[in-house]
């Protein structure tokens, strides 16, 4: 599968995690509130009547989870992110170069039956997640998506710098986002002992900008692709299986 | 929700480790390690900041401080608090989450109605049949 990289892609050299034994994310009280034309999109099919299946792979989010399921639907919770820190995902490629083992990864993570999903929340997951990983979940989520099924992401545009922060997503309303910063990454170690020490590392780091094209082509066993521009340096794509 | 009171709650400790199918009729709070399948049926189970089950659960109420990898059926509610890690699926009747907590799997809301009809609750008892490592490999059977 071809890599992501490109020319004329921005790339932030580092990498997005460090290694340990796990991960927990800390964010912040404080959240910022903005209007999502993509969620605007995606909640006439949240209004349904009919129960939907959806699948929200950011942060685990209490918001989220009430906001769905009042309106009777269901909704599988899986943290991609988080999960791409386990350090068992490390190995190297031909060249020798660390990367992280994209089929182990998704041996433990996204395993779903073909077609299930009606909507697919991925939030700003693509930006941040390790290179090795992309076209791979992407290639796996279009499998777990029903024909018909949406997907909305969100994208940084050129403006936006490598310490970019990450945010999570609280759904509040039809269009209505809550962000909340991911400040630090509370990171588990054992030591020599046995005991369990925690260092604070920095929070997700921005891996890449995508521009409209790069867009597309990760997208491109979809039927249909819709952006959204916003004022702040945010893309939301929607795209349909 | 606090550590409850010796007296309302069956207690597994910290340092004790159970495998095997764990039933009853009394609310159980549990710190220690449990592996198998938990049956409590109408009764509330607490699963505190030490605990962590590797099992299938189904009660009424379920509070989870802790870990657990499993199923979950509750037909009243479920909490989880901050320090929580769930792995596995949700069925119940309402959900409590505080900021904090993991979960992979899902989350489903099923309604149910009290059965008017339903026979009265029987004497609590708790009946464990499982292999303690506690008590080594003997079978337990506690009424």
């Amino acid at each position: 599968m071809a890599s992501v990289t490109h020319s004329f892609m921005k790339l932030f050299r580092g990498p997005s995690t460090v290694p340990g034994q796990g991960v927990r994310s800390v964010s912040t009280t404080q959240r910022l509130t903005r209007r999502s034309s993509g969620l605007g999109a995606v909640s006439r099919t949240l209004q349904s009547e009919e129960p939907i299946c959806v699948l929200d792979i950011g942060s685990t989010s209490a918001a989220n989870i009430r906001y769905l399921t009042q309106r009777g639907h269901k909704i599988y919770s899986e943290d991609l992110l988080e999960a791409s820190t386990d350090p068992a995902l490390i190995t190297k490629d031909e060249q020798g170069q660390i990367i992280l083992d994209s089929r182990r990864f998704l041996a433990d993570n996204l395993v779903y039956p073909a077609a299930q999903f009606d909507i697919v929340l991925c939030w700003n997951l693509a930006d941040y997640m390790p290179e090795s990983l992309v076209k791979p979940v992407v290639a796996r989520l279009w499998s777990t998506i029903k024909p018909g099924g949406m997907l909305l992401a969100f994208f940084h545009t050129r403006e936006a710098g490598p310490d970019a922060p990450c945010y999570r997503y609280h759904i509040v309303d039809n269009d209505i986002l809550e962000m909340q910063h991911v400040e630090a990454r509370r990171d588990l170690r054992r030591g020599p002992t046995g005991a369990l020490h925690t260092s604070i590392e920095k929070s997700f780091r921005l891996q890449r900008v995508f521009n409209n094209r790069h867009v597309e082509n990760l997208f491109r066993d979809f039927g249909s692709i819709k952006f959204f521009l916003t004022r702040d340096n945010i893309r939301e794509v929607l795209v349909v299986r | 929700m606090d550590m409850p009171k010796t007296g309302e709650f069956a207690h597994i400790g910290k340092s004790v480790v159970i495998k095997g199918e764990l039933s009853g009729s009394e609310d159980l709070y549990i710190d220690g390690t449990v592996e198998g399948t938990i049956q409590l049926r109408g009764n509330n189970l607490v699963i505190g900041p030490n605990g962590h089950v590797h099992a299938d659960v189904s009660t009424k109420v379920v509070v989870i401080q802790g870990k657990l990898e499993g199923n979950i059926r509750a037909t009243e509610r479920v909490e989880l608090r901050k320090s929580a890690v769930i792995v596995g699926d949700i069925v119940t009747q309402r959900i409590a989450m505080e900021d904090g907590a993991y979960l992979k799997g899902k989350v489903e809301i099923q309604r149910e109605t009290a059965n008017p009809s339903s026979p009265p609750a029987p004497k609590p008892e708790l009946q464990v049949e499982a292999r303690s490592a506690a008590a080594g490999s003997t079978p337990v059977t506690k009424q």
